[in-house]
């Protein structure tokens, strides 16, 4: 059954799954940055692997599409020389009426070492890795690539190890977070990691029906006007706008959502002048974010996907040798 | 600063950097890259590089993701980044480590140089060779050889001065 | 069978009865508290010294899963259950499956419970056909078959003015009608109390207003039709309010909270537990608080078990996915002895929450220990704890928020019409 302690840290404290960054202690996610370093250079080299994962087997387990995060977790485990398996479960065993956990069962069988889940329930992680442990089974890994609402902990990462890269000191950062926070496990997991390294201004911007209750709960201050909010800050965080979500009782057409929130250089002008540009991807041009600002040269939008690969390999590597 | 350890004559550091420096000058080509293992390794190589008569690019490589005992160690916090600032395909190479032991680290840095391009030739100079190999590997160039028994350790250190020392720790302490 | 229960503490919050005492019961009935009646030779006694005797309880929110759903539990492992919860008496929701919208099954439940001789069940009727909020039941049809009143179960009725047809139509004839006050699209996708934990664990939530909106539309529609109507599972601190201020007015308004309320909030989801998975929510703790509050100063009636068995299969999913619900029978008494032990609330008014006041709801004598009344009654340990497990649990539903807690008052002996149907 589901505890009250959160699986992913052993009883010695250590780090088995990787499933939020709620209640990691600071060191351990600036030991994942600082491990993420020296994996950045590896896909500079001629030979883009390393062979620390050699003979593991991870499996991509997608309850939900996504090409682009299943992409970068197979070339992460793939760099670290893992066999990797992808699953989109969406379109086989669930639709026949197989449970998650008899899913996870039957992969266990296969002697699996590593799940990398994503899954449109919160908590669906937690639920396996509670249940390899109730069922004897704590030498697999989870990594969260995605549950619900709820978390996306290596996007986390790799928002802090960007952040990191660029503006070095957390503790003296304003950080903007823009857009649909209500139904981003993003924006979730970089509050998270952001308080816990000690940001002392986050700020949450968008209209109160894309903003979840009490969110002020989380650490962070609530601005329903981007100008205003946007005013000083260092770090312009984008979150993607899902396409039913852009007209409908949530918001009336995404053109009001661009008009009210959508990043624009006349808008970025109020942040500081060297702030950066980010966005988890994939981008709405013209819906969240404006063409030349994306493309501008405040945008590291590109550098986070390459940062996303190291951080990956940190994670998985880290958490596949505890 | 490690403790010296009693019963093992451990040399002076700065002595058996001398004397592999003297032998590295009659044999080492002119144009071989130094890389040094980090972090021992990687001090001797600069050291090396001006100690040694010709025009030697030094690089510096970290064999943490290269280890074999990644499986019942797990990763150790602190990797740091390999810089090899040259083209090591076809480069003549003298890889560099404080000491030599069971020989693993210096297959994981060989396996790890390969992974950046075929070299022509590698090397292998350390300063301290204490025995007790576990594979076939044997060094070209050597600065001193001490005995010493196995639950030991032998640590390089360098001072604020940047001078270089040898120590003897308990294996398995930091 | 004559039986004397010796020297127990008899609590009977119908007199406020509270005093060491001998009961004697014969006939299935109690013949006399206090000293025996003449010529009273007993088969058969209880030793109840240090323990209490009060009335059986009754439950005003038991899910027998019977028709339909036998996979989850059956009238017979629920009845066990209720028994062995010191529960005489319970009313059963009609979310059946199929509902409990026509007099055949109706009586066949009735029928079946009979023979399963142990708690006596009242149905309570579907308010519309299917639960479908559309078509009103044949309610007189319904009664005359054994029901006590009409709900929707956990259905809303969207439609308004089908809601005020159902009352008017039930007040026409003096049927009460019972009410789970949530509103049809202000809960829709919700999983969790709308606050900080929702927030931070990403889970769809329930605003409070889903309840203080069908509420407020409820008593207004009550106002207007003048229906008997019983509020059930109260979470909200704001609808305990509402409903002091209706009762004020005295409008003719009974409401119930479920027992888990009191004692647990979103807090006890922690990570994702699916045993917290609860219609209505847990809410926070104000709500807890206003709750307890509620009940202790007369505003909340009854504690109910809300009792829902649900199979391990429906629970280890992701929460989200998890069906709402936990068992309850075998833990009404002992929640609400928790409650009034660390609230100071007197033995005798915390058991009137669960035995008089639940039995004036349902409109049926029973609760009593008065000279005359059925013998159903229950004989517990009040300072003996027992540990929540698995496998303590005599109800097909082993899944409950409780699990591996200890809790005070334990059930030694349960009498249904004077026989012995439960005994640890």
């Amino acid at each position: 059954m589901m505890g009250k302690r959160n699986p992913q840290l052993d009883a010695d404290g250590k780090l088995v799954h990787l499933l939020t960054l709620e209640g990691l202690p600071a060191e351990t996610i600036v030991s994942i940055l600082d491990t993420a370093a020296p994996f950045a250079s590896i896909g500079e080299r001629e030979v883009k692997k390393v062979p620390l994962m050699r003979g593991k087997a991870v499996f991509n387990l997608f309850f939900e599409s996504s090409t682009r995060t299943r992409t970068t977790f197979e070339i992460a485990a793939k760099r670290l020389s893992a066999d990797v398996i992808n699953l989109n479960i969406g379109a086989s065993s669930t639709s026949k009426g197989e449970s998650l956990l008899d899913t996870i069962d039957n992969l266990v069988a296969m002697n699996a070492d590593m799940f990398v889940v994503r899954h449109g329930q919160s908590g669906a992680a937690h639920l396996i890795a509670s249940h390899l442990q109730a069922t004897g089974k704590p030498h697999v890994h989870v990594v969260n690539a995605g549950d619900g609402r709820h978390g996306h902990p290596t996007q986390g990462l790799l928002d802090l190890y960007t952040i990191r890269h660029y503006k070095r000191d957390f503790r003296a950062l304003s950080v903007a977070i823009v857009g649909d926070v209500l139904h981003s496990r993003v924006a979730r997991s970089l509050i998270h990691g952001l308080t816990t390294l000690g940001t002392p201004d986050v700020r949450v911007i968008g209209p109160k029906t894309l903003l979840p209750a009490r969110v002020e709960g989380m650490g962070v201050s609530v601005h329903h006007d981007m100008r205003e909010g946007i005013a000083g800050c260092d770090v312009v965080v984008m979150l993607r706008l899902q396409n039913e979500r852009m007209k409908g009782a949530l918001l009336p057409s995404s053109g009001e959502f661009f008009k009210h929130y959508g990043l624009t250089a006349d808008k970025l002008a109020r942040a500081k002048p060297d702030a950066i540009v980010m966005h988890p991807g994939p981008m709405n041009r013209g819906v969240e974010i404006d063409s030349p600002v994306a493309d501008g040269e405040r945008s590291v939008i590109l550098p986070q996907v390459t940062f996303g690969i190291a951080v990956r390999m940190a994670v998985m590597s880290m958490i596949a040798g505890a | 600063m490690a403790a010296e350890a009693p019963g093992i004559a451990l040399p002076d550091a700065e002595e058996a950097l001398e004397a592999l420096a003297a032998r590295m000058r009659a044999g080492v080509a002119h144009g071989a890259a130094f890389v040094g293992i980090y972090s021992g390794g990687a001090w001797i190589a600069e050291r090396l590089a001006t100690l040694v008569p010709g025009d030697h690019a030094v690089g510096y490589i970290d064999v943490s993701f290269y280890r074999d005992d990644y499986a019942s160690k797990g990763l150790k916090a602190g990797a740091r980044r390999s810089d090899l600032p040259f083209d090591v395909a076809g480069a003549t190479i003298v890889l560099i480590d404080d000491v030599l032991y069971t020989g693993r680290s210096t297959r994981a840095a060989i396996n790890e140089l390969f992974d950046y391009g075929r070299p022509a030739a590698i090397e292998l100079a350390v300063l301290v060779d204490r025995g007790g190999r576990e594979l076939p590997i044997e060094p070209g160039y050597v600065g001193a050889r001490v005995a010493c028994a196995r639950d030991l350790s032998i640590v390089l250190s360098r001072g604020e001065d940047g001078r270089l020392s040898l120590g003897v720790e308990r294996a398995g302490e930091p | 069978m004559r039986i004397e229960i010796r020297n127990g503490r008899v609590v009977d919050p119908a007199s406020g009865t509270d005093r060491t005492a001998s009961v004697f019961v014969a006939d299935g009935k109690i013949a006399a508290v206090g000293a025996a009646p003449a010529g009273f030779r007993a088969d058969r006694t209880i030793e109840a010294s240090g323990l209490v005797v009060a009335p059986g309880l009754v439950d005003l929110n038991a899910r027998l899963r019977e028709p339909g759903l036998e996979h989850k539990a059956t009238l017979d492992s629920e009845l066990k259950a209720a028994v062995a919860g010191g529960v005489t008496r319970l009313a059963c929701p009609p979310d059946t499956d199929p509902p409990l919208d026509e007099p055949g099954l109706v009586e066949m439940l009735k029928q079946r419970a009979r023979l399963a001789n142990r708690a006596h069940v009242h149905p309570v009727g579907a308010l519309t056909v299917g639960l479908a909020g559309t078509t009103l039941t044949e309610m007189g049809e319904l009664a005359d078959a054994g029901c006590v009143a009409y709900s929707q179960g956990d259905v809303p009725i969207a439609d308004t003015q089908v809601l005020l047809r159902a009352m008017q139509y039930a007040a026409t004839f003096g049927h009460r009608v019972w009410l789970r006050p949530q509103d049809a699209y202000l809960a829709r996708g919700g999983v969790a109390h709308e606050g900080e934990i929702a927030t931070r664990l990403g889970l769809p939530a329930v605003p409070s207003c889903a309840e203080t909106v069908a509420i407020g539309t409820i008593l207004a529609l009550a106002r207007e039709t003048g229906v008997r109507v019983h509020l059930q599972r109260l979470s909200t601190a704001e609808g305990v309010a509402m409903v002091r201020e209706a009762k004020r007015a005295r409008m003719p308004v009974t409401c119930e909270v479920a027992a888990h309320h009191l004692h647990l909030c979103d807090v006890d989801i922690g990570w994702f537990d699916s045993q917290a998975r609860l219609d209505p929510p847990l809410r926070g703790t104000r709500d807890r608080a206003a709750l307890r509050a509620g009940l202790a100063d007369g505003t909340i009636d009854v504690v109910s078990s809300d009792h829902a068995p649900v199979d391990d299969d429906a629970k280890q999913v992701p929460f989200g996915e998890a069906e709402a619900g936990a068992t309850g029978l075998e833990l009404l008494l002992s929640l609400t002895l928790k409650w009034a032990a660390e609230d100071g609330v007197s033995l005798v008014d915390a058991l009137a929450r669960v035995t008089s006041a639940p039995a004036a709801v349902l409109g049926v004598e029973a609760g009593s220990l008065g000279p005359g009344a059925a013998a159903d009654l229950c004989v517990f340990d009040p300072s003996a704890w027992w540990l929540v497990g698995q496998r303590s649990l005599a109800s097909q539903g082993r899944n409950t928020p409780f699990l591996g807690h200890e809790l005070p008052g334990r059930v030694r002996w349960t009498l249904v019409g004077g026989q012995v149907v439960h005994e640890a």
